[in-house]
């Protein structure tokens, strides 16, 4: 540093980062004391780690990214901008699911843009998540009216990947034992086809890609699929089909588009069991491929049967009406191979984006928007038929398709040096999907670029011009129409000028605690910073307005971004390969045991199905496995939490000749970096098998030690944990996978897209090739300002972090488990299970006695029941850190004076928690402890204090009586 | 952790003990399951779900459904508040008096989870 230049950037990220300076790690360090295991570098992070990390798995040199070069913050930005401009931004008529739309820009400085929104955890800790729950409440409610069909859940990751879902919850309802058929309509988006296929092979379910009118529904038949208006743009009356269908005890799917249902007859009433599709375009950017929220909605009696989180109205102690995640029992945290899905984060901000779309339009402004789009399709329509072009003569909405014959290529070609991008929809045909953006100039510019080789000379009229000659055209006959209203709740109909939307917006993000409140030490989420500088490049259009399947060199800096995520990825797991398709760490563990089965089946080993799991694992783990068509094994854990490697060698062994995968989690999912992992590894290995490495918890790992030095074949990366992204309330996330060399080949490729993949590509999991794309420059920011020596650092100071708490808080509560020098790794669980004798209270209690205190609890109750499992990571500072400690010393106290008889085992300040400002200030005050105690125990309360807005939710009210859409109006406070 | 009576001519009635509903919580939902189904020993027969917890019935005997307990369906409560009376689950037909014979009988249940 001595001879550091005056150019040296000063505003360089790691000392941001990282929540601890220098001297707050020394003195951490020294309250820890590892100086008593040895005098070798007594004191310091390096001894830490090396009493904290097994040695015969540490790296021993940093890892190669960007040379350790120190760049500032907004030195980066410039490079990436200028990385990003290698994009171009062309106007897109592609459609197939990802259309143009405007961003109300209230909705993205105040969601998109607003860390109140993007930085909070999945809702579970309901009561200081009424913000969040309520707007996808909002979301459910508008979807089940736009589709006719009352059940809907809160958002999937993607269109395809809930078409996959959907064919697998035809499988379920069915109880049938089998074979399974799925019948798909060959008029259904060639990506949504293409991941139903990937999902249906390891389940051996019979796939038939036909023309709807040809579904023959014999026996086996599940259920089918139709898109609605196709992907050809073409409305078709499905009712006689839907009919057939029943009659064959079928389900029917329909996948479909949420603006064109303003117009067009609900699939719910022309025989639909369940509708699906992307609900990008009310409000949410393309973003190259996302991420945006898919939606899904079925009948009532199938509630119980629906994937992913379903937001459901409850009370609370008061008797306030109150809302809260509903019928977990379905989800794979619970139920784990037996889960409807393996689904977890979903992709809540996008949810939140485009249900707030709705409240801001309201149903008059969508159903303007809709008919706007509906026309400018027919006077484009029009205008192309005149320049002698033929246009399917068949009912649309945005998309019409003509048939261009030889011209096609050429046609495409005149375009594209237009600057505009259309789809070639086959070699015959072009066809082209308007949206809300389309003005009159692109109208015209579409018009001259057909003119240019226009069998007729010159018709061409101005679209002003056929918009009068058109006015009276109308190509939605009555069977089509839509006839019943949509949006009709009034929080559809109150906040349509700005000032009330603005205000709303804000209402909802008060009742929520993210990070821009308090630490969130969710065990196993990682909730970092996700810094403002990594958020930027997300709005730039650069990177949210592209399609993601517009021609390869329209999208040459995302292409260069892509490599350097994916070598810098390979250099922190160790691995020589990578695939960023995948949506979501749950879509990660799908995508690499499908790709662990590619590599079986291509040696010759199809026979391999089974699964090891230790019974420690996270429930999405055998969720997982099961989508694969793989037999769940579980093996033991030993009594200091450790995976009993005599069990596993044993299982290994019993199974040796259908082994085909061990899913491990390190350090594990206690919480410590187990010995002899490597071995763990050799063991699977000479039976047979392939190592899984769940990236959950990767950011103990990175800069110390690799998966694949440690053995693995294949692990995914939670980028909304380890690299940034924030978990947006319940999602966007994303699940990259890296492999070894002999599993690279088979990673997953793309029907639309061609060169993503390996060169034996198994088919696509994800609708997009590159998955959510627009938020990948979060983790290239984050990886790039960090460089080799900031993410050792980082990974050192999130040990440093869990242990510094674990040595405050061992006193007064018993830590389950640890490593054998008695350190834990990036986090810890505390034992609560004593207290539920010696004082009634349960984990539950103290994480609901954490919102009296201005925090979000811990992970309650995973992996061991009736504990908490607390992650401080790298960014909270050691103030931050205090303050849960003194505030778990608290509880800790209360829980004492129940123990000693101060306190009323039935009736005190934990069992009643949270106390809301409502109960607080009530004129009747009838508890045995004070108002200050209940609301302001702790100094930072006083100074600040964040108000749970609802009491402890009734949680067997709410599945006992599954209410899933807004509730009247009364119920609002 | 199941109970199982004989009610004769070859019906049985089934339900979940004191200390499953116990361990379970408060139930929210019992799936009704089809009347006719035919299973054999072991097979899952339907699902009890609490907030927490969801947790398979298994039938004990080879047996064909014959009636299921309607009420549930409206008051899932009654599993936590009679299990071993107004809170059976089904009741089933079975010839299968050895499988019946084999099961543990309540003195030996009682032991049983005391151990565990």
């Amino acid at each position: 540093s001595t001879k550091q230049s005056i150019f040296q950037a000063l505003d360089t990220f790691p000392k941001r980062h990282i929540g601890p300076n220098e001297n707050e790690i020394n003195e951490m360090l020294k309250s820890i004391n590892t100086s008593k295991l040895s005098k070798k570098n007594p004191n310091s992070l390096e001894q830490l780690i090396e009493y904290t990390i097994p040695k015969d798995i540490r790296l021993n040199r940093e890892l190669n990214i960007e040379e350790n070069k120190v760049i500032g913050e907004n030195q980066l930005l410039k490079d990436l901008k200028k990385i990003a401009e290698k994009n171009k931004v062309y106007r897109s008529f592609i459609g197939m699911g990802y259309y143009g739309t405007i961003t109300p820009h209230v909705i993205q400085r105040n969601i998109l843009e607003n860390p109140g929104w993007y930085t909070p955890y999945t809702p579970y800790q309901a009561e200081i998540s009424q913000g969040r729950l309520e707007s996808l409440l909002n979301f459910q409610t508008m979807v089940s009216e736009f589709t006719g069909l009352p059940m809907s859940n809160a958002s999937l990751l993607d269109e395809a990947t809930a078409a996959a879902e959907a064919m697998q919850m035809c499988v379920n309802i069915s109880k049938s034992k089998g074979p399974f058929a799925f019948l798909v309509d060959k008029y259904c988006h060639p990506q949504t086809i293409d991941t139903i296929k990937t999902r249906a092979e390891p389940k051996g379910i019979r796939i038939e890609v036909v023309d709807s009118k040809d579904f023959k529904f014999t026996e086996d038949v599940v259920g089918c699929i139709v898109q609605y208006p196709s992907s050809n743009g073409v409305i078709t009356d499905y009712k006689e089909m839907a009919d057939r269908a029943h009659q064959a005890n079928a389900l029917v799917v329909a996948a479909t588009d949420l603006l064109s249902l303003a117009l067009l007859k609900p699939p719910g009433e022309w025989g639909a069991d369940i509708a699906l599709g992307n609900s990008q375009r009310f409000g949410v950017p393309l973003g190259f491929g996302g991420p945006h929220a898919a939606f899904f909605s079925t009948k009532d009696k199938y509630a119980r049967l629906l994937p992913g989180r379903i937001i459901g109205v409850s009370k609370d102690k008061q008797g306030n009406s109150a809302f809260r995640m509903a019928l977990q029992t379905r989800e794979q945290h619970i139920r784990r191979e037996k889960a409807t899905s393996n689904i977890c984060t979903s992709q809540a901000l996008l949810a939140n984006m485009s249900a707030m779309y709705a409240v801001y339009h309201g149903q008059q402004g969508i159903k303007d928007i809709a008919n706007a789009v509906h026309r400018k399709a027919i006077i484009l329509a029009e205008g192309i038929k005149r320049l002698g072009y033929t246009v399917l003569d068949r009912p649309f909405f945005d998309t019409v398709l003509i048939i261009t014959g030889d011209k096609t290529d050429m046609m495409i070609k005149e375009l594209e040096s237009r600057q505009i991008n259309v789809r070639q929809y086959c070699s015959k045909s072009i066809s082209i999907s308007l949206d809300e953006t389309v003005t009159s100039a692109d109208i015209s510019a579409l018009l001259n670029g057909f003119s240019a080789h226009a069998s007729k000379p010159l018709g061409l009229s101005s679209p002003e011009q056929l918009e009068k000659e058109t006015s009276t055209i109308s190509v939605i006959s009555e069977e089509f129409a839509r006839q019943t209203p949509f949006l009709t709740h009034p929080i559809f109909n109150r906040y349509h000028s700005e000032h009330e939307l603005l205000r709303y917006i804000h209402k909802l993000q008060k009742k929520d605690l993210g990070l821009t409140t308090a630490m969130i030490p969710l065990g196993s989420c990682t909730m970092k910073l996700n810094a403002t500088t990594e958020m930027y490049p997300v709005s730039w259009p650069e990177f949210n307005s592209i399609h993601p399947f517009v021609p390869a060199n329209q999208s040459l800096g995302y292409k260069e971004m892509f490599e350097s995520i994916s070598n810098m990825l390979c250099e922190v797991t160790g691995f020589d390969g990578c695939s960023l398709q995948p949506n979501a760490g749950s879509q990660g563990e799908y995508a690499g045991l499908m790709v662990i089965r590619s590599y079986l089946t291509s040696i010759g080993q199809s026979q391999r199905n089974v699964c090891l799991i230790p019974v420690s694992a996270h429930g999405t783990n055998p969720a997982s496995a099961a989508m694969v068509g793989m037999k769940v094994v579980v093996v033991d854990c030993d009594t200091n939490g450790n995976i009993d490697v005599a069990d596993l060698k044993a299982k290994a062994e019993k199974h040796k000749d259908t082994l085909a995968a061990l899913m491990i989690t390190y350090p594990s999912t206690h919480g410590v970096f187990e010995e002899g992992a490597n071995d763990i590894c050799d063991i699977i290995h000479a039976n047979g098998g392939q190592v899984y490495m769940d990236g959950a918890n990767m950011n103990a790992q990175v800069g110390l030690c690799r998966p694949g030095d440690i053995g693995a074949d294949v692990c995914h990366l939670n980028l909304h944990k380890t690299f940034c992204i924030p978990h947006g309330g319940g999602g966007p996330g994303m699940g990259p996978i890296c492999v070894k060399s002999h599993l690279a080949p088979f990673l997953p490729g793309h029907s639309v897209v061609k060169g993503v993949g390996g060169e034996r590509a198994m088919s696509a999991v994800s609708a997009g090739p590159w998955g959510s794309s627009s938020i990948l420059p979060i983790t290239y920011v984050y990886l790039k300002l960090m460089g080799g020596q900031g993410l050792k650092k980082a990974t050192q100071v999130a040990i440093l972090n869990a242990n510094y708490m674990a040595s405050r808080l061992k006193d007064h509560y018993k830590i389950l488990y640890t490593g054998s020098h008695g350190l834990v790794a990036h986090e810890f669980i505390i034992d609560l299970r004593m207290f539920k004798e010696s004082a009634g209270i349960e984990a539950e209690d103290v994480a609901k006695r954490l919102q009296d205190m201005n925090f979000h609890g811990p992970t309650m109750s995973w992996p061991v029941p009736n504990t908490l499992m607390i992650e401080p990571t790298e960014s909270e500072s050691k103030y931050e850190l205090d303050r849960l400690c003194d505030a778990l010393i608290l509880i800790r106290e209360e829980i004492r004076e129940i123990e000693t008889g101060k306190a009323d085992r039935k009736n005190n300040v934990l069992v009643n928690s949270p106390h809301t400002e409502k109960v607080i200030v009530a004129d009747n005050w009838n508890y045995p402890y004070s108002r200050s105690k209940a609301a302001f125990p702790t100094p930072a309360t006083v100074a600040s204090k964040f108000w749970p807005t609802v009491g402890r939710i009734d949680n067997v009210h709410g599945d006992k009586n599954l209410v899933c859409s807004c509730p009247p109006l009364s119920d609002y406070q | 952790h199941e109970w199982v009576t004989s009610l004769g001519s070859q019906n049985y009635r089934l339900g979940i003990t004191d200390f499953a509903q116990k361990q379970l919580g408060d139930i929210v939902f019992v799936e009704i399951p089809q009347i006719g189904a035919t299973l054999s020993q072991g097979q899952p027969i339907t699902v009890v779900e609490s907030v927490k917890a969801a947790s398979d019935i298994y039938i004990p005997m080879d047996g064909s459904i014959t009636t299921v307990n309607q009420e549930l369906e409206s008051s899932p409560e009654l599993v936590n508040e009679e299990p071993m009376g107004d809170g059976w689950i089904v009741e089933y037909k079975s010839s299968k008096t050895d499988q019946f014979q084999s099961l543990m009988n309540k003195a030996q249940y009682d032991e049983y989870i005391k151990e565990h």
